[in-house]
């Protein structure tokens, strides 16, 4: 057992990237679903393994094939991807689970094993992003995560999802070229790979030419890859084009990989000193991340599309997350954390519910939902919910999301940060009550009976629902790792 | 654990918690519980101790839910009694909607009196808002859907100020604590900015009128006891004795009149006096002396009651009749003598009559302020009493139940209705015979005896001479309703009546008030046409650049990044 407890590391991401092609050889949909399913719980009980371990300030170092650093590859488990890994394959449990053979119009029928295989492919990717010590293997995964998901974006019955996945690729290719560009200039100038390493060697080396040369291109690879204003471009058509489930597994899973890669890159690998007192990165990020929460939730609200508006809002958040990361202080990078588990909480179930409209109604605009609320009433109380907590109403994930990122404003005495924090909020009142109103006010062109999704599709909308809620109110579990997350980046780096 | 939870819970969650349970229980029994519910909460709150306390963590914060002490249990208790008539006069009603929301709004506002902290206070100050205004939207109109959602939005923003000053206030004071706040700091300005709005301050007023004579007839009951003597509560226990309240206070004694005699909608007449007795309260609030206090309190209790029996008695009116335009009723005493009794006694009380409660509680704020020597401030609160009298005590019932018969002839209120009226008559009549044991309940000791001679007599003239006006303008024909055009009428009618200086100082009010919304307006505009012109699908921000662009962007970024850095 103990031994078998020393391999965990790698088994997080090794389990996935072995049933991904499993499951495109078994192509049988009654065995792939099950399959599917137990993997992803499998990865979510490892990783909340690996979180209990480390929890208490340990830091597991997986080494392959005996090789220590700086000669072999590891993989290195601290809070802070522990937390990430929670995340991720949490919310990957809960949408596979889903299974689309239960919601037939979500994926095109006889291609489910396409799904599944790209899915796990994808979960092996992200999982990989965010366990392993190694910058080169960053991008390797990162490669996996993104070539699996142009696959499952391109998936979607839109046949404009074909196109979406195809800018989503030329974009996706650009980040990571810039990345890859970065790692090499950081690979130049310290002559190692391995993360630590890195780190040590850049802090001795100081602001030369070439990491300031990396500094940028990472920062902009990055930031293609999570969707910052104003290289957002490739994702409301990536998200309103790719099937629900898709949007819902990708909304709540890919962009969060790319905040832990910022704060890994900025705080772990170049250093808090390096990237915000001599570079001043913040001078940048946080007007973007501003305008980025102003412009994604104004978007969003002219949105006709119930996913499009999703996306946009995404945009909004992700402006959030930026934003407290951009502090530079622990408060605000566990702000920036605490949101990223509640954003995907909220989102997932958002997009789950984009799921079950369009299992009912063969799509997802805003048309079609017009009285809803009375047809399905489950669906869209799952709906209100979520949404409530993208609004961030007490009781809710969100407020608890605000609420630590207006303190981490506060904290660095930004006033009219916290102000402008508490405006756009109004901004998502505004669109979520949009979507609201359409959904329990208007009467619909078409009369149609009540009926809810089947019960494998509502029950998982509903579990991240209810943890939008549940982590509203205990909400202490969540905000105590972020916050421990933070204190280990501040303290211990990497 | 779970027992010392329980009962450390504050009162009015009971009803919160039960609220969905009971409504899904068949009419009558559910309609039996939901009596139940406010004296059982009732019941609970008086075997409470005096002084009580509880606190729960939460994150890293201290949060007291539970505080019973002098001010807030008199609030509880008139809030219980506010919610059983209520939930009695609706009690014909199957509409399972709203009476889950009446419910929770009852149960928010009593749990909002018994929070100790501003982070409590909050969470049931935004769900009063949530829950209320289902009982706006029960109307099914469009009118009303609209009104709901200006007054969420307005409800929502109010509660995010109180957020955003609560967060501000934890920052100075380092404590979440809802004691005395003042207004030193700027924290203390949002705080008092959200409550000025739930309490209808000059200016912040619009979402009452609008949207309580949209609701249903038996929402508007519910509607008009809580939100805004929560708002009352919340001044009394922040901002006790802070100066600027008096002059905002006898701006909303003053002003609604002139719209109130003017308006034909009825039951929105008795908004424009909801925000004129609000305007009493305040001032009380404002002097902040112990019999201030103690006056305020006691006419908040007088005027839950009373002002829900004026919006049941009016609610039973347009119940029956379908309209509630004083142009279209009259001489309904015929069909309707038991409402037309109680709307009467209700009339009466608003307009402190001695033997009513509005007399030993409105004398009591007057008191306080003659005992402090304001004499402009006094003069005004006296006008605006003869002004009430105008509007609520005489116009109500003389334009529905008599003036001109209109020749409806109609069934009398349902008995629930009739009960629920009766009952809020009976404690018209007897708080203003035994004010003993209201005064009893009242936060601070009392030695105030409202029958002396020279009060009586004082009140008695005014009213008389208030009534004397009314009849000489009805009998001239000059009286509002009965003038075709309204709006021109009206100013001379001003003039004639009042000093000249009121109508410049009104003319210059509404000149302002519609540039002031003129402007908002227009910048409004502005804001949209340039979100609209940008970030609306199919424009340049809304629609996904082509990759180029992006690709463009992300040199450019690169390019900032590299300027950082060197």
């Amino acid at each position: 057992m103990s031994d078998l407890a020393s391999h965990l590391p790698v088994l997080q991401v090794l389990i996935p990237l072995l049933a991904a092609p499993l499951c495109f050889l078994l192509r049988k949909e009654a065995i792939v679903l099950p399959f599917t399913i137990a993997v992803s719980f499998a990865c979510f009980a490892i990783s909340m393994n690996l979180l209990s371990q480390v929890l208490g300030g340990d830091i597991l170092v997986y080494e392959f094939g005996g090789w220590s650093r700086p000669y072999g590859i590891e993989y290195r488990v601290d809070i802070l991807n522990a937390f990430v890994l929670v995340v991720v394959s949490g919310i990957a449990a809960v949408v596979f689970a889903v299974g689309p053979g239960q919601a037939r119009r979500v994926i095109p029928e006889g291609r489910e094993y396409l799904f599944y295989s790209a899915a796990l492919l994808c979960l092996t990717g992200l999982l990989g992003v965010t366990i392993t010590g190694d910058v080169f293997n960053i991008f390797v995964f990162l490669e996996i995560s993104s070539l699996s998901s142009y696959i499952l974006i391109a998936l979607g019955l839109n046949r404009r999802a074909l196109m979406a996945a195809f800018s989503y690729l030329i974009m996706g290719t650009i980040g990571a070229t810039f990345l890859l560009i970065g790692i090499g200039f950081m690979y130049q100038a310290t002559g190692t790979l391995n993360m630590v390493d890195m780190a040590h060697r850049i802090q001795v080396l100081g602001p030369t030419k070439g990491v300031l040369v990396a500094l940028a291109f990472v920062m902009v690879g990055i930031s293609i890859k999570l969707a910052v204003f104003p290289l957002h471009h490739w994702l409301p058509n990536a998200y309103s084009y790719a099937p629900p489930l898709v949007s819902a597994f990708l909304a709540s899973t890919a962009t969060k990989v790319a905040y832990y890669l910022l704060i890994r890159f900025t705080f772990g690998l170049f250093g808090a000193a390096l990237v915000f007192e001599t570079v001043g990165i913040d001078r940048l990020l946080l007007p973007l991340s501003i305008i980025a929460m102003f412009v994604g939730s104004i978007a969003a609200i002219y949105q006709t599309e119930f996913k499009r508006l999703l996306a946009y809002s995404s945009i909004a958040q992700i402006g959030y997350m930026t934003l407290g990361l951009s502090f530079a202080t622990q408060a605000g990078v566990s702000a920036g954390l605490i949101h990223v588990f509640n954003h995907a909480l909220m989102k997932g179930a958002l997009f789950l519910v984009a799921a079950c409209v369009t299992w009912r109604m063969g799509g997802t605009n805003l048309d079609v939902m017009k009285g809803l609320g009375q047809r399905m009433p489950f669906t869209m109380a799952a709906m209100v919910v979520a949404g409530l907590a993208l609004v961030g109403v007490p009781g809710t994930v969100g407020f608890v999301s605000k609420w630590a990122l207006v303190s981490a404003a506060l904290e660095v005495d930004a006033l009219w940060i916290a102000f402008l924090i508490m405006a756009s909020s109004i901004l998502a009142l505004v669109y979520v009550w949009k979507v609201v109103e359409i959904a329990y006010f208007q009467t619909p062109e078409v009369e149609l009976e009540r009926r809810e999704p089947p019960l494998r599709l509502l029950i998982p909308t509903w579990i991240l629902a209810g943890a939008a809620i549940y982590f509203g109110i205990f909400s202490s579990y969540a905000v105590d790792v972020a916050e421990l997350a933070a204190q280990q980046v501040f303290m211990v780096g990497l | 654990m779970i027992d010392v939870f329980v009962s450390g819970l504050p009162p009015g969650v009971l009803l919160i918690v039960a609220a969905i349970p009971a409504v899904l229980l068949p009419h009558r029994l559910s309609q039996a519980v939901m009596m139940a519910l406010p004296i059982v909460g009732l019941a609970h709150l008086l075997q409470m101790p005096a002084d009580f306390s509880y606190s729960i963590e939460v994150f890293d914060y201290t949060l007291q839910i539970t505080r019973i002490d002098g001010l807030s249990r008199v609030f509880g208790i008139v809030f219980h009694i506010a919610a059983f008539l209520g939930v009695l006069y609706a009690s014909h009603q199957k509409d399972r909607l709203q009476a889950a929301a009446a419910l929770i709004y009852a149960g928010a506002a009593i749990a909002a009196v018994f929070a100790g902290d501003l982070m409590t206070l909050f969470v049931w100050w935004e769900l009063t808002a949530v829950s209320s205004v289902f009982l706006v939207w029960a109307s099914r109109t469009e009118a009303a859907l609209k009104a709901g959602q200006r007054y969420l939005i307005i409800q929502v923003m109010s509660g995010l100020l109180l957020l955003a000053g609560a967060i501000l206030l934890y920052r100075d004071s380092g404590t979440l604590a809802f004691e005395h706040i003042g207004l030193e700091s700027a924290g203390g300005w949002l705080v008092f900015l959200s409550f000025g709005i739930k309490a209808a301050f000059p200016l912040l007023h619009g979402w009452m009128k609008d949207a309580y004579p949209e609701a249903t007839v038996t929402g508007t009951v519910f509607l008009s006891g809580f939100t805004t003597k929560l708002a009352i509560y919340a001044l009394a226990r922040g901002y006790a004795g802070t100066d600027i309240l008096i002059p905002i206070g006898v701006t909303m004694t003053a002003f609604p009149i002139f719209f109130a005699v003017i308006e034909n909608d009825l039951r929105r007449v008795l908004s424009y006096s909801l925000n004129n007795q609000l305007g009493f309260m305040v001032v009380g609030v404002g002097v902040g002396t112990e019999l201030a206090l103690n006056g305020t309190v006691a006419h908040v209790f007088a005027h839950v009651i009373y002002k829900a029996l004026l919006f049941m008695a009016m609610g039973a009116v347009l119940f029956r009749t379908g309209t509630i335009k004083a142009s279209e009723l009259g001489g309904l005493y015929k069909s309707m003598p038991w409402t037309a009794f109680f709307c009467i006694i209700g009339s009466l009380s608003i307009s402190g009559f001695p033997l009513t409660s509005g007399f030993v509680s409105k004398s009591m704020v007057l008191s306080a302020v003659g005992h402090e020597h304001l004499l402009i401030i006094s003069m005004v609160l006296l006008f605006a009493s003869a002004g009430v009298l105008d509007h609520s005590g005489i116009k109500i019932p003389f334009f529905s139940f008599f003036a001109h018969d209109s020749g409806i002839r109609v069934k009398e209120a349902p008995i629930n209705m009739r009960l629920a009226m009766g009952i809020a008559a009976a404690f018209c009549i007897g708080i203003g015979v035994f004010p003993e044991y209201l005064y009893a309940i009242l936060p601070y000791p009392v030695e105030y005896s409202p029958y002396t001679v020279s009060h009586v007599v004082t009140v008695l003239q005014l009213l008389l001479f208030a009534a004397l006006a009314f009849v000489v303008l009805w009998k001239t024909g000059l009286y509002p309703p009965e003038l075709r055009s309204v709006i021109l009428d009206i100013d001379w009618t001003w003039r004639r009546l009042l000093p000249a200086a009121w109508s410049g100082v009104s003319e210059v009010w509404l000149m302002g008030q519609r540039w002031f919304l003129g402007t908002a307006d227009r910048s409004r505009l502005a804001v949209l046409d340039f979100t609209r012109a940008h970030l609306s699908p199919w424009t340049r921000f809304g629609e996904p650049w082509p990759t180029g662009v992006t690709a463009m962007w992300a040199a450019v970024l690169l390019f900032a990044y590299l300027l950082l850095s060197f």
